[in-house]
């Protein structure tokens, strides 16, 4: 049996090119509005899993993500970087999904994917920062976590050995197989693209994205049937639509509020020698320096 | 209505983290609110002080789980104890230290549960609701409140249905406050063994080195903070200059530690450390909401910024309008010369 190992990525929207449009009505994010891209410390998870895959060359790795159709861009991206392959699900059906609805969208494909070994994600999405769906992916797989992990020092058929990033230090730790990992930003960067796989997977698409090009591929996929990446939605899933969404996701944003900054009486001043002198005087004569 | 629960991490010396402290403060104002009991929850072994040390925080209830097993923290067993205990208690509202401890249980106890939890707030309230969809009335439900989406929104959210709503702080975010140095509740044991089974000891921990981080920007009076707009690594060791020669702690943005000038420890902000000193000088740091989060509270602030628009100037007391490398070293020269 291949020692399967799932990643699970996000593609986010780049919270730090943040425009006025970038948040819906209903409080949820307009996605189509940013710039996207691959959230960060999944690549260091990706990273993890390729780094088995050098060491055990039976291993497998499966980028899992969900999202709109583009989030395939991730899916091949993850391939010219080492990934066997991807799934990308995807479905009306999953907008609005708060970590709980997405972590039980997540979790049943993966047990789609079973037998698996590992499931591998970032520590956290930068566009949320919750740091929750590995964890509840975890629990609804019932599965060991092992969260904040920064290395992988040892891997084998029944156990793994990893060390752990925290506060105020380091721990390692064993867990028994399958178990689920979450990867620190601490945790080495991700390889580049190779080149021959670039070439390799560059007409990887989705059924969704062969349907809008112009050309016809019918011949070069059935040649190569490995360039397609399926798409699963919630049908595919066996998913209860209660579960799902908004409807499945018991957190509600209640009120969005721009951020309106409160005016303090700012004194503005320049910054020549007699108005700084001037400055640490008045700091040192109020004994809040000094 | 049911009570407000704890889950109070213990730390390396054997005593209770501080950050369930601010927890347990925050929690009996929203118990007060809402006319319930404050629990503790605290999962460990030979916890010292334990009665004295969480009583006078207003903690009527003390759950404690005493087992050699739970200590150091692991996932599984702790989960498996609280979930056991939630669903006997079934709490009206869960809070959790947003710490490497409390960000792996609380998802993993959220997720077994089926509810809401809410990651770093900022804030929490105690508030109504009104679901136009349903044409329903929600009473006294928790507002979690928390800078979302890069800082440049402040989202308030609610779990009106499910229980207990749980939410996540950072450390320093909440006020520590005794509540009554006379102030005596119960202690409660927990019977780990009866609840733990082998699976949940799946993951072992091999070896731990743990050591207290040597920077302290929480207690610091004076804190220098420095943004992206320092610009380079060298730019910082000027900060570094004046706060040796202050007794101050150089502080960061994200952006800053993003970009590697300094560590991860000096960040402060809602993902970070946030901070109350007497004086925060802010150099090149424009102040997106999630690091103003982290040091609105300072009594006085001074932004240094090319930048007379920077958001950070609306909240500072001064704003000088220059180039970092220009300003401190003549703050540094002119306090040299006017301090004894």
């Amino acid at each position: 049996m291949r020692f399967r190992i799932i990643v699970l990525a996000k593609q986010v929207p780049d919270t730090r090119n943040v425009g006025k449009d970038a948040m819906k009505a209903d409080g949820t994010v307009n996605r189509a509005a940013l710039p996207a891209i691959f959230n960060p410390e999944d690549l260091h998870a990706l990273e993890q899993a390729l780094s088995i895959k050098d060491k055990l060359p039976h291993a497998e790795v499966i980028l899992l993500t969900m999202g709109p159709f583009r989030a395939a861009e991730i899916i091949r991206e993850a391939m010219y970087r080492g990934a066997d392959r991807g799934y990308l699900i995807t479905d009306r059906k999953f907008a609005g999904s708060d970590t709980l609805a997405t972590s039980y969208a997540l979790s049943l494909a993966v047990k789609k994917l079973a037998p698996y070994h590992l499931v591998i994600s970032g520590r956290q999405a930068i566009d949320g920062d919750t740091a929750q769906v590995g964890p509840q992916t975890a629990e609804k797989l019932g599965i060991p976590q092992i969260t904040y992990a920064e290395e992988i020092l040892s891997v084998d058929a029944k156990k793994i050995i990893v060390k752990r990033r925290l506060e105020m230090g380091v721990e390692v730790v064993n867990s028994t197989l399958p178990a689920a990992i979450t990867v620190h930003g601490s945790a080495p960067v991700c390889r580049q693209r190779v080149a021959k796989l670039l070439m390799k997977y560059k007409h990887a698409r989705t059924v969704t994205e062969l349907q809008n090009e112009t050309k016809d591929y019918t011949e070069l996929y059935n040649d190569r049937p490995y360039l397609l990446i399926e798409e699963w939605t919630a049908e595919d899933l066996n998913a209860q639509s209660e579960m799902l969404g908004l409807s499945g996701s018991p957190t509600k944003v209640k009120k969005i509020e721009n951020v309106v900054f409160q005016h303090k009486d700012s004194k503005v001043m320049g910054s020549s020698d007699k108005e700084i002198e001037g400055l640490m005087q008045e700091l040192i004569g109020s004994h809040i320096i000094g | 209505m049911n009570n407000i629960f704890v889950y109070c991490e213990v730390s390396e010396e054997g005593s209770i983290a501080d950050v369930s402290l601010e927890l347990l403060s925050k929690g009996k104002k929203l118990a007060g609110d809402l006319k319930v009991k404050l629990e503790a929850v605290v999962l460990g072994y030979k916890v010292k002080n334990l009665e004295t040390l969480l009583y006078p925080f207003g903690v009527d209830v003390i759950h404690y789980a005493d087992d050699e097993r739970l200590f150091p923290y692991t996932t599984l067993p702790h989960a498996s104890i609280i979930l056991d205990l939630f669903g006997k208690e079934k709490p009206e509202i869960a809070l959790f230290g947003a710490t490497s401890i409390g960000r792996d249980i609380a998802p993993r106890v959220a997720s077994a549960l089926r509810c809401g939890l809410t990651a770093d707030c900022t804030s929490l309230e105690i508030g109504d609701h009104f679901e136009n969809k349903t044409q329903t009335e929600y009473k006294n439900l928790l507002y979690q409140i928390r800078p979302a989406f890069g800082g440049n929104i402040i989202a308030t959210i609610i779990n009106p249905e499910t229980r207990p709503q749980m939410a996540t702080v950072r450390e320093g975010v909440m006020k520590k406050e005794i509540f009554s140095n006379k102030f005596k509740g119960k202690l409660q044991k927990i019977d780990a063994k009866s609840i733990l089974k082998d699976d949940d000891f799946a993951v072992t921990i091999i070896e731990r080195h743990i050591e207290k981080s040597k920077i302290d920007i929480k207690n610091s009076q004076v804190i220098i903070a420095g943004g992206y707009g320092v610009g380079s690594k060298e730019n910082f060791d000027l900060l570094f200059q004046l706060a040796d020669i202050l007794g101050a702690q150089v502080g960061a943005s994200r952006a800053a530690v993003d970009a590697g000038f300094v560590e991860h420890e000096r960040q402060v902000g809602q993902t970070g450390v946030t901070v109350r000193p007497k004086l925060y000088i802010a150099c090149g740091i424009s102040g997106a909401v999630q690091h103003r989060a982290g040091m609105d509270q300072s009594a006085q602030i001074i932004s240094i910024n090319t930048d007379i628009s920077a958001p950070i100037n609306n909240i500072a007391d001064y704003t000088i309008v220059g180039n970092v490398a220009d300003i401190i070293p003549k703050m540094i020269k002119y306090y040299k010369k006017n301090s004894k």
